[in-house]
């Protein structure tokens, strides 16, 4: 479990304010790296020419991704939230792929993956939470409670169903939190485990190495692939779920 | 699980390295880079629609031209025809007005000529019947001795041509 402990790099007793300990650790390093990283793709794609280049072509990609995944789910008022989106999918992507890269082949560097935290999940969480509450309330005002009013339906049913709307409403971020934290986590623990077989059968002789080492590099190499999409996926499903709760937000039903 | 172990100690910088690098990219990229990659998409997209137009303009413009072609064309080759025609017409009559000029002054010839036969055979058969007379009086003369008048040898003649 290594592999998730935080840290100190820098500045161990940095203090903003009162006792709030903002030391630089490994994990605020490679959210650095990520940030860079998203930094110089973008960057890459910035020669804004009328035919493009493979990698102008690949940051298009993206932003085009993203661009139709909110006129499809919010609509023309979704363009707005854009930069946003884009922002958090390339973070929560890079972030993840990060995590997969085998770095801990070099001596005395150790990978980080910060989405595997639910402490950074969880403020990317509340982050796309509070937008959605903002915008709700900023363009509805109270009349944003009827989010969770059933239309057409019959008052004895329509007050039930509400209340379990309004649980389900706020329970999402704690949902976008977890989901995020837990498949990346979920992900490092069953490669490690794998490796811990790999490790000891190879330790109990070459009966044990053969028939326990090797299925269990196989399917490492299998689950590292495996992890690659998840990483994709995660972060789109983040994206795409932020989405939908903003369209909620800015077309009331 | 270092996430929970490890969570009073670590939350505030967790969450405020975070905020400083997502806010980091968020503005350098989501807010700085990102409207004007999708402009430069729209920019793009609006070029090729514009292109397309023009080339779709062009195109009607020439189906236009082709047609006005088409017309002036067609007018051209009728006024040409109803050129033909009159030219036509207008020759065919001058030749009718020719013949029929011709064909009078022929009439005319021919009427005269007739006339002039009909003198001419008239005058003859008087000088046939005065040559006839004269033969039938000497004849009578020399055959019966009698001397007739001449009026009444014409007279005689004349009956017996009259007779054939």
């Amino acid at each position: 479990m290594k592999q998730f402990t935080i840290e100190p790099l820098l500045g161990s007793d940095w203090q903003l304010g009162d006792g709030i300990n903002i030391a630089f650790t490994n994990s605020a390093l490679w959210m650095a790296i990520t940030a860079v990283l998203v930094w110089v793709f973008v960057a890459g794609g910035m020669k804004r020419q009328l035919v493009p280049g493979r990698w102008q072509m690949a940051v298009e990609t993206m932003t085009g991704f993203i661009d139709d995944l909110l006129k499809a789910n919010v609509g023309k008022a979704g363009r707005k939230y854009v930069p946003y989106i884009f922002t958090l999918f390339m973070f929560i992507l890079f972030g993840n792929l990060l995590g997969l890269v085998p770095v801990g082949l070099i001596p005395g560097i150790h990978a980080f993956t910060f989405t595997s935290h639910f402490t950074a999940t969880g403020v990317l969480a509340i982050l796309s939470f509070s937008i959605v509450l903002i915008v709700g309330f900023w363009k509805h005002g109270f009349h944003f409670f009827s989010l969770f009013w059933p239309s057409n339906t019959p008052w004895f049913l329509a007050a039930p169903i509400s209340l379990i709307e309004l649980v389900s409403f706020m329970v999402r971020p704690f949902s976008l939190a977890l989901r995020l934290f837990v498949a990346m986590m979920a992900g490092h623990v069953l490669l490690k485990v794998l490796a811990s077989f790999v490790i000891a059968g190879g330790g109990a002789g070459l009966g044990l190495g053969v028939l326990v080492g090797v299925p269990s590099f196989v399917l490492m190499v299998a689950i590292s692939a495996l992890e690659i999409l998840v990483a994709g996926i995660q972060a789109y499903v983040f994206a795409l779920l932020t989405s939908l709760y903003i369209n909620d937000a800015e077309n009331l039903h | 699980m270092p996430q929970i172990d490890q969570l009073s100690e670590t939350l505030t910088s967790q969450i405020f390295w975070l905020l400083v690098f997502f806010s980091l990219t968020f503005v350098l990229v989501g807010l700085g880079m990102v409207p004007k990659i999708l402009g430069t998409v729209e920019m793009r997209d609006n070029q090729i629609a514009g292109d397309l137009a023009a080339a779709q303009a062009a195109r009607d413009a020439a189906t236009g031209e082709e047609e006005a072609w088409r017309t002036r064309e067609n007018a051209n080759r009728a006024a040409a025809q109803a050129l033909i025609g009159e030219a036509k017409a207008k020759a065919a009559t001058a030749s009718a007005a020719k013949l029929a000029e011709a064909q009078g002054r022929l009439d005319a010839q021919l009427a005269e000529a007739e006339a002039a036969i009909e003198t001419a055979r008239s005058s003859a058969m008087a000088e046939v019947e005065g040559v006839a007379a004269d033969a039938a009086r000497d004849i009578v003369a020399r055959v019966a001795g009698a001397d007739i008048k001449p009026a009444t040898a014409k007279a005689a003649v004349k009956k017996v041509m009259a007779h054939g």
